[in-house]
């Protein structure tokens, strides 16, 4: 049990940060389409730069800014050019999905794949806390980065629902012509939202390549941008409620991991696809009392009142 | 104190400000009157900072603006009460005051803001719950959610683009009250209305436009209502409307003990029952939010009842749909032309055939017939007076009284046998106004039956042969024409007086 409650939470930490990033971005009005491709960037700079300077730490500074670096593209793109936000973001997760591959092989293996080792981020017990049993070993006795996710978790929160910040970016994807009304460009705010959220999206990807695997494979992220996606909605754009959801979609992967080692008569196949129809199902539950921001996936242009 | 000079701005080939000079005095209430589609609105964006002019330099307290945008002139010291509200309908009350206010602060305070917001609309009269989802209060709330924005952020010059459309006459009057306060305070007001009488009351001069120019500017102490309309529409206006004696005939719109719910579940219809017959107009006035929306929609079919029937011609349409009560001759102008009454980025032609392209005269075959559909909306272009660049440009261009008569022009021009109209005139100008109750007069005597909502009194007092005050969703009363007494009418809408009305006239009386 304590196994498959571990195995939850580390599937659900580079959700939560892919997740919690997406949520800023599609408050402000700019769908999120493009986290999968933030996120295998933030990956790819992630563990290249751990590798190459020998420091954990620059190395998740520079998975923030490897998301950051794709987001900004979204954002400029959707806001200054006013491109349409679906396809921009497919855009980027087509275009992170060959550069990654492409910077791996060009820069580091001369045209092969070159072979990518750093030793992945060490557990970090909370001293007496750590001890508890079941709980201890599952809540505080985890590496940075989940701890992390938590606390950015708790800041997205309070930042949206507590600040006046928070209250103009929210309004930003609900009308944006109120908030120019009101003496803020949106603009600015959409794609400083963006890519903050890319930001938030690169460590998620850091969660996977330097706290978990230690290396970097092609696609590596493997549909779990989308699968945060999926998670923004059925946790209604809140914050908690997204942790929640990614927590489920966790214990639905980890549920199906166990599955398989129990060599059911079922094709692995099937078993693999759990968590997606998990995702599916949820969606169609809780998707129809869904409130989208009202604003998304529209431009603002001045001189254009409705 | 405020310098406009020379304001030019073009739309294509429409020109909203042909060289504009404004100069707003300190301590100055200035009206600003104009026909619709004169350039009231621009004129005000362009000072606020929401569109920038092609041409013109404005000079505000010594300082120029010039390039800039709303921020800046928040910063400079003008505050503006937009026609087409600039809030967002999603979050409450207190969230819209707060957004973009920098005194709230940087950590939201919900609950000081809050106090401020219940303390502020004690003062000014004007009734606001600061917890209510701004999507779910009636235009009127959401008028006084603006002007509650504006007055607590303060401004050394406040812009009202037409605040008291949505507003009760005892609202109003709580209005003007406040804008005088705030001239013996030392601040100037624009002040933009379609009411000349407002106007006259409150202001200490009027600037009128006329096709995007000044057109005369005057102290509002040396015109009369007469002088002012000839200066907008350089014509005398016509004499006031004549009104036959109609001979009331069958029961054509029946409703019978109506309720309906809110979204969340409040109950505010309380169950009424009227009818209205061949040849009549059953006015229901009250202050906006009073369940005249509920009942509105209810009959035109957008929102189900809790109990309660509705027959058009003997017909139960209870269980119909929008077209099924279309069928049955039944027309809808709804209040909010923004949300229900138009396609705001589909072109004119299309908002105005988009209710009748299941039949002749616009389909032929499984074919549109746009040929068609754009004739006809260039003659009711001509004959509701639209001002508009041609017959294909978005709705969403047009100003907002010419927004407005595009959805009359609409559903007048089907020959309705009963219309339900929502506050049909909210927006026009003089002429246009009495251009719309001359239709729905005409409407009357060629037989047909009207529900008109308005808050206006003075309108309801022109149309209607029975008038009914709502409130708190429950008829407070219904008078006949003939036993009309103001102070009564008055003392309903403001829930003082509640009176048990008679069958007579709840029901009408057929003609002998
Ligand atoms: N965004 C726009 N695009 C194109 N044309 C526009 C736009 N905004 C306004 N216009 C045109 O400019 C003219 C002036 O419009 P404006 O809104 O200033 O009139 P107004 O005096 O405020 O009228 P109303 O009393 O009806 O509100 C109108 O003919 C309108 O169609
Ligand atoms: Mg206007």
């Amino acid at each position: 049990m304590t196994e498959f409650l571990a195995a939850t939470v580390r599937i659900a930490t580079p959700l939560v940060f892919t997740a919690l990033g997406g949520i800023l971005s599609e408050r402000a009005g700019v769908f999120a389409v493009g986290l999968e491709g933030m996120m295998l960037a933030g990956a790819f700079a992630g563990v290249i730069t751990a590798f190459l300077s020998g420091s954990m730490a620059a190395g998740v500074a520079a998975s923030v800014l490897g998301g950051a670096a794709m987001a900004a593209l979204v954002a400029v793109a959707t806001t200054r050019f006013r491109a349409e936000q679906m396809v921009t973001g497919l855009a980027v997760n087509i275009l992170a999905l060959g550069l990654t591959s492409f910077l791996l092989r060009g820069l580091l293996g001369r045209g092969e794949a070159p072979t990518i080792r750093v030793s992945p981020l060490s557990p970090l017990p909370v001293p007496g806390l750590a001890s508890v049993p079941v709980i201890g070993p599952l809540l505080f006795r985890q590496p940075v980065l989940t701890y992390l996710a938590l606390a950015a978790a708790v800041a997205v929160f309070v930042f949206l629902m507590r600040t006046r910040s928070g209250l103009t970016l929210r309004a930003v994807g609900e009308n944006p012509a109120a908030v120019f009304a009101g003496g803020v460009d949106p603009l600015r705010v959409r794609m400083l939202a963006v890519t903050c959220g890319g930001a938030l999206a690169g460590v998620g990807g850091a969660v996977l390549s330097l706290q978990q695997v230690g290396t970097f494979t092609d696609a590596m992220t493997n549909g779990r941008g989308y699968l945060a996606l999926a998670a923004i909605i059925v946790g209604r754009w809140m914050p908690f409620g997204t942790l929640l959801a990614c927590l489920l979609f966790g214990a639905a992967d980890a549920l199906q991991l166990r599955v398989q080692g129990l060599r059911l008569p079922v094709s692995s196949y099937v078993i693999q696809m759990t968590p997606y129809v998990v995702s599916l199902a949820m969606l169609a539950g809780f998707g129809r009392t869904a409130q989208l921001p009202a604003a998304i996936g529209t431009a603002f242009a001045r001189d254009r009142p409705s | 104190m405020l310098r406009m000079l020379g304001i030019t701005k073009s739309y294509g080939a429409v020109r909203a400000n042909r060289g504009i000079d404004l100069v707003v005095p300190p301590r100055t209430i200035l009206g600003l009157l104009g026909e619709n589609g004169s350039g009231k609105t621009t004129l005000m964006n362009v000072l606020f900072g929401l569109v920038s002019p092609d041409a013109g330099t404005i000079v505000f307290n010594d300082h120029p603006l010039a390039g800039h945008t709303p921020r800046e002139a928040l910063a400079a010291g003008i505050g503006m009460i937009h026609q087409h509200f600039m809030l967002v309908p999603a979050m409450t009350v207190t969230e819209n005051v707060m957004l973009g206010w920098d005194a709230a602060g940087r950590w939201l305070r919900p609950a000081a803001v809050a106090e401020r917001i219940r303390a502020a609309s004690h003062t000014y009269g004007l009734d606001l719950e600061p917890d209510a989802r701004v999507g779910a209060l009636p235009l009127g709330g959401q008028q006084r959610v603006e002007i509650v924005k504006a007055i607590l952020r303060g401004a050394e010059l406040l812009i009202l683009d037409e605040p008291t459309s949505s507003l009760s006459p005892p609202e109003v009057s709580g209005l003007l009250h406040v804008l005088r306060r705030l001239r013996d305070e030392g601040r100037s007001v624009i002040f933009i209305s379609h009411k000349l009488g407002e106007v006259l009351d409150v202001c200490d001069e009027v600037v009128v436009l006329r096709d995007g120019a000044v057109a005369g500017r005057t102290r509002a102490s040396d015109t009369d209502r007469a002088k002012l309309a000839r200066m907008m529409v350089d014509r005398d206006v016509s004499a006031p409307v004549a009104r036959e004696g109609g001979a009331a005939g069958a029961e054509r719109l029946v409703v019978a003990d109506l309720a309906a719910n809110d979204a969340t579940g409040v109950e505010r219809l309380g169950g009424v029952s009227f009818s209205v017959r061949s040849g009549e107009v059953l006015a229901v006035a009250g202050v906006d939010g009073n369940g005249q929306a509920e009942l509105v929609d209810v009959i035109a079919g957008l929102r189900r009842p809790t109990r309660g029937h509705v027959f058009v011609d003997g017909a139960d349409v209870t269980g119909r749909g929008v077209t099924g009560r279309r069928q049955a001759g039944l027309a809808h102008v709804p209040a909010d032309r923004h949300t229900t009454g138009l396609v705001a980025d589909m072109t004119v032609t299309e908002n105005l055939a988009f209710r009748d392209c299941d039949g002749p005269p616009f389909r032929r075959g499984p074919w549109l017939d746009f040929g068609a559909m754009r004739a006809a909306a260039s003659e009711r272009i001509a004959r509701f007076a639209i001002r508009v660049g041609g017959p294909d440009v978005p709705a969403r261009t047009l100003s907002g009284g010419n927004q407005q008569k595009l959805v009359l022009a609409r559903e007048l021009t089907r020959h309705p046998r009963v219309l339900v109209a929502a506050q049909p005139t909210r927006g026009l100008d003089p002429g246009a106004t009495r251009f719309v109750i001359d239709e729905v007069l005409a409407l009357r005597a060629s037989g047909g039956a009207v529900l008109y909502v308005s808050t206006e009194l003075e309108e309801a007092l022109i149309v209607a042969d029975r008038i009914a005050v709502m409130y708190r969703g429950r008829f407070a009363g219904v008078v006949r024409r003939d036993a009309v007494d103001i102070t009564r009418l008055g003392l309903m809408m403001s829930g003082a007086l509640t009176e048990s009305p008679d069958a007579a006239a709840l029901y009408g009386r057929k003609a002998p």
